[in-house]
């Protein structure tokens, strides 16, 4: 009796690691990602966030790996969104455990690039399946989540992140990673994996902050009395590395070149800016950046497109309706 | 002037060719909007270059088409049943058109350039407009089910024409 307790007790944590995960379709991650109350016209994931606009000052350093234009040194504007992981729009700012940062360069007629990066250096998992399932355990509670980690020790990683991250008091204080890798690509065709993070140039502690949009306060205040800056720091993958998988960090002795920096210099609430408008989906890129095979990163093009959709549709419908009623 | 009895060459490899690549696009296009695979990326990029070709093969045949004779409709069918096996020709036609017009169109307002084969790129709005993309990117849905069942209608249609009609349809078109 024992025995068979013992096997149903372990029953879920062997077949989450020994089999495939579970396939699932963009439209069932989505899904998920939106919960039993979708709300309409917004983002099924990074919901609740605020349009910044500003410039990237390129330094040059990074041309002689990559022919994309905004590599060589000069100034190239861009539209951003900062906001915080989940489903609600009106979520409070400091429960999030996950801050983000997006880009649109919009370089010229036959060039865009869309960033969009998070907190954390590595995912939990390294495909989109199992990350579905990370989400349904954290969705499940504390157990579930516990059971899952220990069902998948790629995890370690985030995890050893995790325990020592601490959030600060600001979006500006934050450093946020591309956590998949993409290759650069030169002129004479040489490719190079590379991560990148945008890195805080101000350390800000926790503490003081007060409100459901602390966060965005703090920003919109900060921007409106200095520009705010960031190091873009991009990291050389080695022959060592794997750039195919996103849960494991690569050695800090990795070379690391600092291509620029990001300047912030406006802010305005979403649904005011030109951001709320745009799929930051990472796989919109330039000539002279790629896509790696990291089945996580080529999972998002189709999940965000999903997510696009649908708050695409709702809008048109709501302005449709809105101008019948006048 | 008397009419050929079969399509000519250069309209046979055209219809045929274009047969192959439009069901294939089809396929392609209801796969990949579902898919989380790493192919993903690969399917779609593909799905929009061969898009292009598809709509300059389609002006391609449409001029072709006023160069050529066709080959007369069997006379056993009524004047009702030759304007409508004409329409749907005109309507496949022109969703053949609407197909890869819509799909440019809802990628030019979303801002992202389109990439043919590492070729060249096609140009795209610089700035999102939300409105327009959900417009284009619910009618390239609606229009590929339109074009799906008249596709089903069409083969079916042929299909009887040879097996039931036993007339020279089919024929004129291998
Ligand atoms: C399989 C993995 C992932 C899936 C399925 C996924 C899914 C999504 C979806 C559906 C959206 C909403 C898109 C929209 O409506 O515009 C979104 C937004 C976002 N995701 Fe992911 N995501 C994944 C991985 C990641 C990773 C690895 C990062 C960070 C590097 C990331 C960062 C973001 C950010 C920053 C946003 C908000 C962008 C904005 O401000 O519009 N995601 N994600
Ligand atoms: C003969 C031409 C074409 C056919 C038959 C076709 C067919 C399809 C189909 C069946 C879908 C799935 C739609 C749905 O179920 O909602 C689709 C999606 C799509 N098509 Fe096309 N297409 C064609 C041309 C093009 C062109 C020329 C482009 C762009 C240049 C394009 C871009 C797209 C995109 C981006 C999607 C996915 C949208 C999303 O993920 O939300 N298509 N197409
Ligand atoms: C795969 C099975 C198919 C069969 C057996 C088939 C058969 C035929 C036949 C027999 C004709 C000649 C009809 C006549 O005498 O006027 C025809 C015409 C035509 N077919 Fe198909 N077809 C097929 C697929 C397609 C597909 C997928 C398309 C769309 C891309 C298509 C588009 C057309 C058009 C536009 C015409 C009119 C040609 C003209 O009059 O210019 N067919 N087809």
């Amino acid at each position: 009796m024992k025995h068979l307790y013992l096997a149903l007790l372990l029953l879920p944590a062997i077949g989450l690691s020994a089999q495939p995960p579970a396939r699932v379709s963009a439209q069932q991650f989505v899904d998920l990602q939106q919960g039993n109350t979708a709300f309409a016209g917004f983002r099924r994931a990074h919901a609740k966030g605020l349009c910044v606009s500003g410039e990237f000052r390129s330094n040059g350093n990074l041309q002689s790996y990559s022919k994309a234009s905004l590599f060589q040194p000069g100034v190239t504007p861009f539209v951003g969104r900062l906001s915080i992981a989940g489903n609600n729009p009106t979520a409070p700012d400091l429960k999030a455990p996950v801050r983000s940062l997006a880009l649109s360069f919009s370089l010229s007629r036959t060039e865009q690039w869309r960033l969009a990066m998070n907190t954390p250096p590595v995912m939990a998992v390294a495909d989109p399946h199992s990350f579905y399932q990370q989400i349904q355990a954290i969705q499940a509670g504390p157990d579930a989540i516990k059971q899952f980690f220990a069902a998948h020790p790629e995890s370690n990683g985030f995890l050893t992140w995790a325990a020592q991250y601490q959030p600060t008091g600001s979006f500006a204080a934050e450093t946020y990673h591309s956590i998949n890798a993409f290759y650069l690509l030169n002129a004479n065709g040489e490719q190079q994996a590379v991560r990148w993070a945008m890195q805080p140039t101000v350390s800000v502690a926790s503490g003081n902050l007060l409100g459901n949009d602390a966060l965005q306060q703090e920003i919109a205040a900060r921007i409106a009395a200095d520009q705010v800056v960031f190091d873009w720091v991009f990291t050389l993958a080695d022959a060592a590395d794997d750039e195919t998988n996103s849960t494991k960090a690569w050695p800090a002795s990795r070379q690391q070149i600092t291509a620029g920096q990001i300047v912030l210099t406006g802010s305005t609430a979403q649904l005011d800016g030109d951001c709320h408008a745009i799929n930051f989906d990472p796989l919109v890129l330039p000539t002279g950046i790629t896509a790696t095979a990291d089945p996580i990163l080529r999972a998002r093009s189709a999940a965000y497109a999903e997510s696009y959709r649908r708050r695409a549709k709702e809008q048109l419908q709501g302005a449709l309706q809105e101008s019948s009623n006048e | 002037m008397s009419k050929p009895a079969q399509f000519s060459l250069s309209m046979r490899i055209l219809h045929w060719g274009m047969a192959a690549l439009v069901l294939s696009m089809l396929a392609a296009g209801l796969l990949m909007i579902r898919s989380l695979e790493p192919w993903q990326l690969t399917i779609i990029t593909l799905h929009k270059a061969f898009g292009v070709i598809a709509v300059v093969l389609v002006t391609v045949r449409l001029l072709n088409r006023l160069r050529h004779q066709l080959p007369a409709l069997p006379d056993d069918l009524s004047a009702l049943q030759k304007k409508a096996a004409t329409a749907s020709h005109w309507l496949l036609y022109s969703l053949l058109f609407a197909m890869p017009v819509s799909g440019y169109l809802m990628q030019y307002f979303a801002a992202r350039p389109i990439e043919v084969f590492g070729w060249f790129r096609l140009p795209a709005a610089l700035q999102v407009d939300i409105y327009y993309y959900a417009l284009f990117r619910e009618l390239h849905g609606w229009l590929a089910i339109a074009l799906a069942g008249m596709i089903a209608l069409h083969v079916g249609a042929a299909l009887h024409h040879h097996f039931i009609r036993k007339d020279n349809v089919l024929k004129s078109m291998l």
